[in-house]
């Protein structure tokens, strides 16, 4: 101990042998430059992966996925599995995509599953945010409600839409609640999570700067817990798109106009499976859209900020 | 024993100590000691002066880090009073810098809860950065920098305090030993081109010997305030240097005489 240098950087050090204490005069000049030795040899310098590559190892691979499982499908209906009422083929979808354009419907449809969905999201992003800030920082709170959003969590939204259409009638503010219900759990547990796996050592430099209190939420805890609580948001877009689909489903009325989930339901009622297939893609491309060009990127901008993205 | 926590802000010149630690004892409860109670610290009686530069010297487990976490407020001594001049600046053994900001941002925060103004804070941040030598590291993130670069933007954010005693816990010992003979270097040199009171907690003999002024050796189990030595060598002191090895020597033998009445019982 007393006296032996143990070296326990886990950082590339630079080559001990390299020592030039030994002898030479230590001016101011000759550690300004020792430094800046050292600092050249041990920063860490950070590569951004070039668009090509990107295009390769990120887009090929999903694209050719999709490709493949078009042609198992039309593969299928070709070797006639199932008769066309209960299996459409691939171009019948497209005919019903292209009718549904040019009558200048299918726009409607999206946007207005789309709008419901992200009003309601940033509703529960809004009640979420302060609502996992009080779980998380005072203990009686957490004690109280903890173990409740952790069941709410678990329970499918779907339910929540009974007691919603009596208490608030067939209109969009049930849709809303039932939204509510399933991304607030969401939002406020991943904030919740965020919060407690910052690293003390982070609360205990923050107090010293005297960042306590609002200050200390504000500047230390919030940032600090980002990566968690924006886990939480893409888990509560999620949660917030299959319960208005949930909704949109069960609850229709001519009031309502016709979002995703309608669009599903009437096909299911005019028994063609080309419609229910398109209302079923539309839904799915959406959640993967809002995914891919908000939260992914949000999440890696994030993460890559802080370093902590894992680059192979 | 009355328990006095106080932070003076008044009159400079009544102010005689960067931080006065009187009579101060500190137990936290262990089921199983005596009493349900572990004494960590007995009965520490010590005076920083306006900038002096102390030494705070310990084996594993003798409370050198909870006397710094008391000095610093983060924690109430359970006996005797502790004042210090203002609030301290701290830093840890790891940088503790904040990886969302940048190296710049980072200082610029403590300047912000300092309550500088706004205009004022970048011209600030990049004085501080040119002080730890990092001037051009303001745009970089914390996994950007080394480890020795870590430790330096620490420095410069907890000169960012405006404190006028700084506490440091052990802040060099992850670093390997030629960075860390660099990152003693630049300390000393901020520390006489400052004015700062520095109290320093390391188990490093011929580091606490390099820096300060004054070494103070602490007993293990409880701490207690073993023996102090004050160090005339003139700065710039190298670790090679016979005077800092004669004196390292000396310190070495008591810590181990120290460590090893632990082993008689």
């Amino acid at each position: 101990m007393a006296g032996t240098d143990t070296d326990t950087d886990t950082a590339s050090g630079p080559p001990k042998d390299a020592s030039p204490a030994a002898g030479e005069p230590r001016d101011e000049q000759a550690l300004a430059g020792l430094e800046a030795g050292l600092d050249a040899l041990d920063a860490v310098r950070v590569r951004r992966t070039p668009l090509r590559e990107t295009l390769v190892r990120k887009v090929l691979p999903p694209v050719t996925a999709v490709a493949l499982v078009l042609v198992v499908w039309q593969v299928l209906v070709w070797a006639e599995v199932a008769p066309d009422y209960k299996l459409p083929a691939p171009s019948a979808v497209a005919e019903e995509v292209r009718a549904a354009w040019l009558q200048g419907t299918l726009l409607d449809y999206i946007w207005t599953s789309v709008s419901r969905g992200l009003l309601g999201f940033l509703l529960a992003l809004a009640i979420g945010t302060p609502l996992g800030l009080l779980v998380a920082r005072i203990g009686f709170v957490r004690a109280a409600l903890g173990p409740i959003l952790s069941g709410l969590q678990s329970l499918p939204s779907v339910a929540w839409v009974p007691p919603a259409v009596i208490w608030l009638g067939l209109n969009d503010s049930m849709m809303y609640a039932v939204i509510l219900l399933g991304a607030v759990p969401s939002i406020a547990n991943g904030l919740v999570a965020g919060i407690d796996q910052i690293p003390p050592l982070y609360l205990r430099a923050g107090r010293t700067l005297g960042a306590t209190g609002v200050r200390g939420a504000r500047y230390i805890v919030m940032p600090a817990a980002l990566p968690g609580y924006l886990a939480g948001l893409k888990q509560g877009w999620a949660f917030s798109w299959r319960s208005l689909m949930a909704a949109e489903i069960i609850a229709s009325s001519p009031d309502l106009g016709i979002g995703l989930g309608q669009l599903l339901e009437n096909g299911r009622n005019n028994s063609s499976m080309s419609q229910v297939f398109l209302a079923i893609f539309l839904i799915l491309i959406v959640g993967i859209a809002v995914d891919l060009l908000v939260f992914s990127p949000l999440e890696r901008w994030v993460l890559r900020g802080r370093g902590l993205l894992v680059t192979r | 024993m009355a328990t006095t926590i106080t932070q003076a802000t008044e009159d400079a010149t009544a102010v005689t100590y960067a931080a006065r630690v009187e009579h101060v004892s500190k137990s936290f409860p262990a089921p199983g000691a005596p009493g349900g109670r572990q004494l960590v610290l007995d009965d520490i009686t010590l005076d920083v002066a306006p900038g002096e530069f102390v030494t705070l010297l310990g084996a594993s487990g003798c409370g050198k880090s909870t006397l710094l976490n008391l000095v610093a407020g983060l924690d109430l001594p359970s006996a005797g009073s502790i004042r210090t001049d203002g609030r301290p600046a701290l830093m840890f053994q790891e940088h503790a810098l904040f990886p969302w900001l940048t190296a710049g941002r980072n200082i610029e925060l403590a300047l912000r809860l300092r309550g500088v103004a706004r205009p004022d804070r970048r011209p600030e941040a990049e004085r501080l950065l040119e002080l730890v030598r990092l001037k051009g590291a303001y745009g970089k993130r914390v996994h950007e920098l080394s480890g020795g670069m870590r430790q330096r933007v620490a420095l410069a954010r907890a000169l960012a305090q405006d404190s006028r005693l700084l506490l440091m816990d052990e802040p060099f010992a992850a670093l390997d030993a030629i960075t860390r003979d660099v990152l003693h270097d630049e300390l000393t040199r901020v520390w006489q081109e400052t004015g700062l009171s520095v109290l320093f907690v390391t188990h490093n003999v011929r580091e606490a010997v390099k820096l300060a002024q004054r070494v103070v050796l602490l007993s293990s189990r409880p701490g207690r305030i073993a023996r102090e030595w004050t160090v005339g060598i003139p700065q710039p002191r190298r670790i090679e240097d016979g005077a800092v090895a004669e004196l390292s020597a000396e310190i070495t033998e008591e810590l181990r005489e120290e460590i090893r009445r632990h082993g008689r019982h």
